[in-house]
């Protein structure tokens, strides 16, 4: 972790040019809220309380993108950074910890919603106390917060996925399958028709699409899914997982089989679970999103929120530090990019 | 005959003087002034504590925890306990949720199918406890996990949460002039009603004739199952109530709402000095643990005490709640048998 925040501050050449500016304004935080007057320049005030509200505490997810990339950017900006929560993933805890932060003066608060509306009176009540609201990971509804930031759109993992599975399966193609969740789940299934729609490109034509199944986000269904999927296409060259439960149990099959590193697997899954299958080989990469850099860019939304340099309309950029810079979406959404690719070489920078 | 010695803790009415020592000595009194403690205490030390704000986010809180906890002072009072509470909660947003996608738009409606239903849920419980018999431990674990499930059946994985902004805002729009939200008003009201059953009426002393001795009260001429019976209704019906609340409280009707009320509510009974072997403890007492429960949470967490260390407080002050009141009770048995048969209190008193 030092080693990590050492390279960002390292890297954070844009930010330190914002901070000496900001060290020149005379503002200290404890809660104003200049954000309808503009900030042109671009300068993050220095002083201000950013506190993440994570779904729950004790979630090495959010500990990854809260500790390992909220608190560096803030302490990029000067800032004072905090994590706070309830250890259960409800939402009337989260709303009693809302009301705590705005008693608080909190500047920022950025929050995973465990619900998007149950949640969304005790934001009003913090915004009208001063406090920018921004959502990560688990949005609201749009009224009740400043900015979202997005994690990833349905294109981006669509096209990753079809990428990762054929870099694996290599210039050959052949016969690939999909590992679903539920039949009916409605994420999935967008995920699955833009796969479909990638999979039409020219540059994809070797490689064909012949089964979708559903392992029903079970463990035990989903490793029966993909034993069958095996025996019943045995030349089958790949399978995508759009689904962490999917994806760990396609590997643990996979690699006490014989088609260990002979059927590529990738999808979407977290390192924790499929580090033991990158390291044997039965898994080259899979994609997710970075938690750290999810949780860094909220931050640096939620600062530009309270400097005045953004205020949530479509159009409006702001710089992130060493992410560069970013534009605000419709409905006040800010998108974090591609999803992230984890693979042998940088599988162990993380945790969760 | 023997009511009168089964009902000693209710009646702190009828001597002056020595009603009143005692009570200061009592766990009520304890936890009042352990109420009063943590307030000046935190007010004076974290930023924000005391302030009318903290005050109406700690009412909030605590209104739907006080609205259950008033009917199961009563059945714990009897030896009785209804853990399927949260669920009937749970279930009754749902069902209020669904009504309202459905059509129906009418508010007092709703709100009167709503407390029927948690009637009806209560009044199960009350018929396998009273009519068969069984434990109500037992019994109320079993709706528990039915009545949630229920809950699931009629909402799934959706949430209802269109209702109109009226509705939302005024369940906890504040009195006028003040923050504090006007629905205290009827925690209050319902407070002196249940609060009249249990120290002013015959009903009220049979609950803890029931609690210490159910065969002894039967002998006595008590309805004890009738008693109990309507008590498990009541607690339906205000577990209802509290669920109408938590709708529009937090605009939203899920089938996990509520999850894990009982739990708060049950540890505020308990904390209030109330026996959960029955026949001992009283209102006052259970209201002053839901009133200390919500301050010191909501100031702890003001303090950025982390969650995880929140729970310790919260369980600690449980083993105290239970072992507490026993040690008060003890210390004071043998205070009394030390002195002298002369004194004042002990003419009046036994």
């Amino acid at each position: 972790m030092r080693i990590r925040r050492i390279r960002i501050v390292a890297t954070a050449a844009l930010a330190a040019v914002a901070l000496t500016l900001g060290a020149c304004a005379e503002d200290t935080g404890g809660g104003t809220d200049t954000g309808d007057t503009g900030n042109a320049a671009g300068t993050i005030k220095e002083g201000l309380k950013v506190t993440f509200l994570p779904k729950q505490v004790n979630n090495p997810y959010f500990d990854t993108s809260d500790n390992k990339g909220g608190k560096p950017a803030v302490e990029e900006f000067k800032g004072q950074y905090a994590q706070t929560g309830p250890s259960e993933a409800s939402p009337s805890a989260q709303v009693s910890y809302i009301n705590t932060l705005s008693q608080q003066g909190t500047d920022v608060i950025i929050i995973a919603a465990n619900d998007q509306d149950a949640v969304c009176g005790s934001l009003m009540e913090a915004k009208t106390a001063g406090a920018k609201i921004v959502t990560y990971d688990s949005d609201t509804k749009p009224e009740c917060r400043d900015a979202f930031v997005n994690q990833a759109t349905s294109e981006g993992i669509a096209q990753a996925q079809i990428k990762l599975i054929s870099d694996a399966v290599g210039p050959e193609g052949g016969e690939i399958a999909i590992l679903s969740a539920t039949a009916n789940a409605t994420n999935q299934n967008a995920w699955i028709e833009l796969m479909k729609t990638e999979l039409a490109k020219p540059e994809y034509s070797k490689l064909t699409l012949v089964a979708t199944v559903y392992g029903d986000d079970q463990d035990e269904k989903s490793f029966q899914e993909a034993q069958g999927l095996l025996s019943k296409y045995p030349n089958l060259k790949g399978i995508i997982s759009p689904t962490t439960v999917g994806i760990a149990a396609a590997a643990r099959y996979l690699s006490g089989s014989s088609y260990k590193g002979k059927v590529q697997l990738t999808g979407l899954g977290t390192p924790n679970q499929l580090r033991e299958y990158v390291k044997d080989g039965t898994v080259k990469a899979f994609a997710l999103w970075n938690p750290a850099d999810l949780g860094y860019l909220a931050a640096y939304t939620g600062a530009a929120l309270a400097s005045g340099i953004i205020t949530g309309k479509e159009g409006e950029t702001f710089t992130a530090g060493k992410l560069g810079e970013y534009t605000v979406g419709a409905n006040g959404e800010v998108l974090l990019g591609d999803p992230f690719e984890f693979n042998a070489s940088n599988i162990d920078e993380f945790n969760f | 005959m023997a009511t009168d010695t089964l009902v000693k803790p209710a009646r702190t009415g009828s001597a002056g003087p020595p009603g009143w020592r005692r009570l200061l000595g009592s766990w009520d009194a304890i936890l009042i002034l352990a109420l009063l403690l943590v307030v000046l205490v935190a007010t004076a030390t974290i930023e924000g504590v005391g302030s009318p704000r903290f005050y109406r986010f700690v009412v909030l809180e605590a209104i739907p925890i006080a609205l259950i906890a008033l009917p199961m002072t009563l059945v714990i009072i009897t030896g009785e306990i209804d853990l399927s509470v949260a669920s009937t909660v749970g279930l009754t947003c749902s069902v209020l949720g669904q009504l309202w996608y459905l059509g129906v738009t009418s508010l007092p409606v709703l709100i009167v199918l709503s407390l029927l239903l948690g009637a009806v849920l209560g009044a199960v419980n009350g018929v396998f406890i009273t009519v068969f018999g069984l434990p109500s431990l037992a019994v109320t674990i079993g709706t528990l996990a039915l009545y949630r499930g229920l809950a699931y059946v009629v909402l799934g994985d959706r949430a209802i949460a269109d209702y109109p902004p009226a509705w939302t805002q005024n369940a906890v729009a504040p009195i006028p002039g003040t923050v504090i939200p006007w629905f205290v008003l009827v925690l209050a009201a319902l407070a002196v009603v249940f609060g009249v059953v249990l120290y002013l009426t015959p009903i009220g002393r049979s609950l803890y004739a029931i609690g210490n001795n159910a065969e002894a009260s039967t002998f006595a001429g008590i309805s004890v199952l009738r008693t109990k019976f309507w008590l498990f209704v009541a607690t339906g019906a205000m577990a209802a109530l509290a669920g109408v609340f938590w709708t529009f409280r937090f605009a939203s009707a899920r089938a996990d709402n509520a999850t894990g009320l009982e739990l708060a509510v049950v540890a505020a009974v308990l904390l209030g000095g109330v026996s959960i072997f029955g026949g001992r403890g009283g209102l006052v007492g259970v209201l002053a643990a839901v009133a200390l429960l919500g301050v010191l949470r909501n100031a702890l967490q003001l303090a950025d005490v982390p969650a995880n260390a929140l729970t310790i407080v919260t369980g600690t002050l449980l083993i105290l709640s239970v072992v507490g009141p026993n040690l008060v009770r003890m210390a004071r048995e043998r205070l009394r048998r030390r002195r002298p048969v002369t004194t004042p209190l002990e003419r009046t008193s036994s």
